[in-house]
């Protein structure tokens, strides 16, 4: 088994470009869910939103790049609108409903034969629309060393991905000790004592799930900017759940833990699926039992059931307090 | 040149019947996106190379056949151009003459040509490049149309010059020429039979939801079971579907209702997990089942040995299969069993009285556990039914559950969550609402017009037409 070859991998992937998509689109579910209480189950469709977004405008209309980010924030927005307007006043499990399906139908839409010329149909959007983006990069040598390694372009994305990442923690955890933050608290715990004090709970939930939104169609962002594509199934429902799933490992409700939670994720996710790969390879696990192309099943296999063992045995994560998570406050 | 084309199609012919199960098994991979996983998955470069070849010669094999066009490096084509080429006969197979082709391709290509005595036609490229080729359908004589309308363009790509390319523009009953009023039957039988479907996997998803509160997105895993089953019992250990069916809605009914039931939710419970914590569960516990039917039965769409190829009986507008009217029946047998259990039993009432208020049912005699068991029990059987009629009609593959899933809601959601009517009222509206708005959309987006029903009901009426508006929190 090549040891040094799957401590590459996993080290690249636990600070690679996978990591920052699912910190970002986790930090919007830590909006949303951790301190709001909103049981957001549409994130896919905010990375899909950002994603098309931006490869729409550039590709098919030739917008500018930089212009095309302001247009996909302008579209999250929209859409966080077109969700949230008609589903806030619900209980939970109806805004979980509404947000699968929102997302669903943004996927079905973008992959469908119907609007192929634009969208691009089931294989999505590919060309050199990042080329502003990769043009300012300084580092088109890459980083070669002997545990680490990106290319020229993977390092500029990484560079620039984890500054993102920094700044939006940072006002995350501004907003959320404001007093702004406290009323989304609140909220969580116990929405008609908010009402009753005279604040505007639907007005409060509908600026947290814009601003969760938005943050998610940043990871889109960087999602279609690092394979400089877009294909319509890579935002299926299986995204948003498992960017619940790097949000409860991290523990919600804490502002660095999307970040933790999502290296903690793909560090294990690639390093078992690596080895297992290689153990496969090497015969020490016997092709009848698992094939080399069944190794991918059983990372889904796993990641389910990391999910599961997560909410039932530490819903609070590695980080989070189980008091202040207060998953049936509506239920 | 023109002769060596006429023989090098009957070799052609033989060829793409040769070819057609590789199709047909690359077509289910493209739709599940298997392939584009194969093409997209980054993170391994572990066997990049590998990859990146099987995928090229996936992609490239895939688009030729998925449109139809089958590559002949037998006709002794010239180095310098490449002919793209065809012949068009009616649905009896006479050869049709006068039918006019156009092409577009690179470099402000365009040539239109008329098929001679024998239905041929043939245009020359001599340029690389991407070509759409179309027929004018007004010249198709009265009565025929293509099989499918939407292939009137067909796009090729002329990779190498002095390799012939062969397009078929398959003729049949005119689909196109029959108005919206002739479909509507056929449309609205096929989403009776739909709804029903959905209504049998509604309905235990609606139980359970009012008896224990928990929203189980892992519901579709048990159609899928209940397909997988039958197909295991049907091809591999060959018993007959008459008794495979039956032996499956019990065995799904045990291990995905009660067993389930008794090692996963009854000690969550126990536990006094929350009803969100549970959902969550229920998601990571629905791509896990998934995953392992993935792992056990492969990504393909495999139809039942039994039954498989049976034709149709017409009816005029109508056109339903033997096999379809029965399982239908079997469905409104269940249905009515179901609902009359609810009603009229000892046990159906109890369960009513506990989706009402757990802890007054329980203060007044009714051994909850043993309500919730039952309701278990008997919403696995009823998903697992569902889940055979689709795989008797239409196959069974992994992703069958999930496919479903969205419309169970959206039914549920429609009719009322946690009521029992209101899932069945649902599930008809659901069922014909997806079916019969494909008169006025295109077929692929018939799903998003049920989501986006789903979500209008939710601004108007968020309670669902039979539910009680304190429901909804």
């Amino acid at each position: 088994m090549d040891f040094l070859f799957i401590i590459q991998q996993t080290l690249g992937a636990t600070i690679g470009v996978n990591t920052i998509i699912f910190a970002l689109a986790a930090i919007g579910l830590n909006m949303h869910f951790g301190y709001t209480g909103l049981l957001n189950f549409g994130q896919a469709g905010f990375l899909a939103v950002g994603a098309y977004s931006v490869a729409v405008s550039v590709m098919s209309f030739e917008i500018p790049l930089f212009i095309a980010f302001l247009i996909g924030i302008l579209n999250s927005v929209l859409f966080a609108l077109i969700l949230g307007i008609p589903t806030l006043r619900l209980r939970a499990d109806y805004l979980a409903i509404v947000t699968i399906a929102a997302s669903e139908i943004i996927r079905k839409v973008a992959r469908s034969a119907t609007f192929n010329d634009l969208l691009g149909g089931s294989d999505g959007i590919s060309g050199k629309f990042g080329k502003d983006f990769f043009d300012l990069n300084p580092f088109k040598s890459g980083l070669e060393t002997s545990i680490i390694r990106f290319s020229g372009n993977d390092l500029w994305v990484v560079i620039v991905g984890w500054a993102i990442v920094a700044i939006i923690t940072f006002l995350m955890w501004v907003m959320v000790n404001s007093p702004w933050g406290r009323v989304l608290k609140a909220i969580r715990e116990d929405e008609d004592a908010v009402s009753s004090l005279g604040k505007n709970v639907y007005l409060y939930k509908m600026q947290s799930l814009i601003i969760g939104g938005v943050i998610g169609s940043i990871a889109g962002f960087i999602y279609a900017l690092s394979r400089q594509s877009v294909q319509p199934d890579n935002y299926s429902t299986a995204l948003t759940f498992f960017a619940y799933t790097v949000l409860i490992l991290g523990g919600a409700a804490r502002v660095f833990s999307p970040i933790i939670g999502a290296m903690i994720f793909w560090f294990l996710i690639v390093f078992i699926e690596q080895m297992l790969r290689q153990a496969v390879t090497a015969g020490y696990i016997p092709e009848w039992l698992i094939g080399v192309n069944q190794v991918g099943q059983i990372r889904f296999m796993l990641m389910g059931l990391g999910l599961m063992l997560l909410m039932i045995y530490r819903p609070q994560g590695i980080f989070g307090d189980k008091k202040e998570l207060a998953l049936d406050a509506r239920a | 040149m023109f002769t060596s084309t006429f023989s090098a199609s009957a070799a052609l012919l033989t060829s793409v019947c040769a070819s057609v199960s590789t199709v047909v098994k690359i077509r289910d991979l493209i739709k599940k996106g298997e392939l584009l996983v194969v093409k997209k998955n980054s993170l391994n470069t572990i066997s990049i190379f590998k990859k990146a070849t099987y995928s090229l010669v996936f992609a490239i094999v895939a688009s030729i056949f998925s449109f139809g066009v089958s590559l002949n490096s037998a006709t002794a084509a010239q180095e310098n151009e490449a002919v793209i080429y065809g012949v068009i006969s009616d649905k009896d197979g006479i050869p049709l003459s006068g039918i006019k082709i156009s092409a577009v391709g690179p470099d402000g290509f365009e040539n239109q040509v008329a098929t001679d005595g024998q239905g041929a036609w043939q245009i020359v490229t001599k340029a690389t490049g991407a070509y759409e080729i179309s027929i004018d359908e007004k010249s198709l004589p009265e009565g025929q149309g293509l099989t499918n309308p939407e292939r009137a363009t067909v796009k090729v790509s002329v990779f190498m010059l002095g390799i012939d390319l062969a397009i078929q523009f398959p003729i049949g009953v005119g689909v196109v020429k029959a108005t919206r009023l002739e479909r509507a039957p056929q449309l609205a039988l096929d989403g009776l039979i739909l709804g029903l479907i959905i209504a049998l996997a509604a309905l235990g998803l609606n139980l359970i939801f009012g008896t224990t509160g928990l929203t189980n997105f892992a519901h579709g895993e048990i159609l899928t079971m209940g397909g997988i089953v039958t197909y295991y019992l049907s091809s591999s250990v060959g018993v007959p579907v008459i008794i495979a069916v039956p032996l499956s809605i019990l065995i799904t009914a045990a291990g995905a209702g009660w067993a389930q039931n008794q090692y996963l939710w009854k000690p969550l419970r126990k536990r006094g997990t929350g009803l969100i914590a549970m959902l969550v569960v229920s998601i990571g516990f629905a791509i896990f089942v998934r995953y392992f039917f993935l792992f056990i039965f492969g990504g393909d769409t495999e139809q039942l040995p039994e039954y498989a190829g049976q034709a149709g009986l017409d009816l005029g507008l109508l056109s339903i299969t033997p096999k379809s009217i029965i399982t239908t029946i079997f469905a409104i047998i269940f249905l009515i069993l179901a609902t009359l259990w609810l009603l009229k039993t000892k046990m159906g009432k109890a369960s009513r009285a506990v989706a009402d208020n757990p802890a007054l049912a329980s203060a007044s005699g009714i051994d909850v556990e043993k309500v919730i068991r039952s309701v278990w029990i008997l919403g696995a059987a009823l998903a697992a039914y569902a889940g055979i009629i689709l795989t008797i009609n239409q196959g069974v593959s992994f992703l069958m559950g999930q496919d479903t899933l969205l419309l169970i809601f959206a039914a549920v959601t429609l009719g009322g969550l946690g009521t029992a009517n209101g899932a069945l009222i649902g599930s008809l509206f659901i069922g014909l609402l997806v079916q019969l708005s494909t008169l006025f959309i295109p077929t692929e987006l018939k799903y998003v017009g049920a989501l986006l029903v789903l979500i209008l009901i939710l601004i108007i009426r968020p309670q669902g037409i039979l539910g009680k508006r304190e429901r909804i929190g």
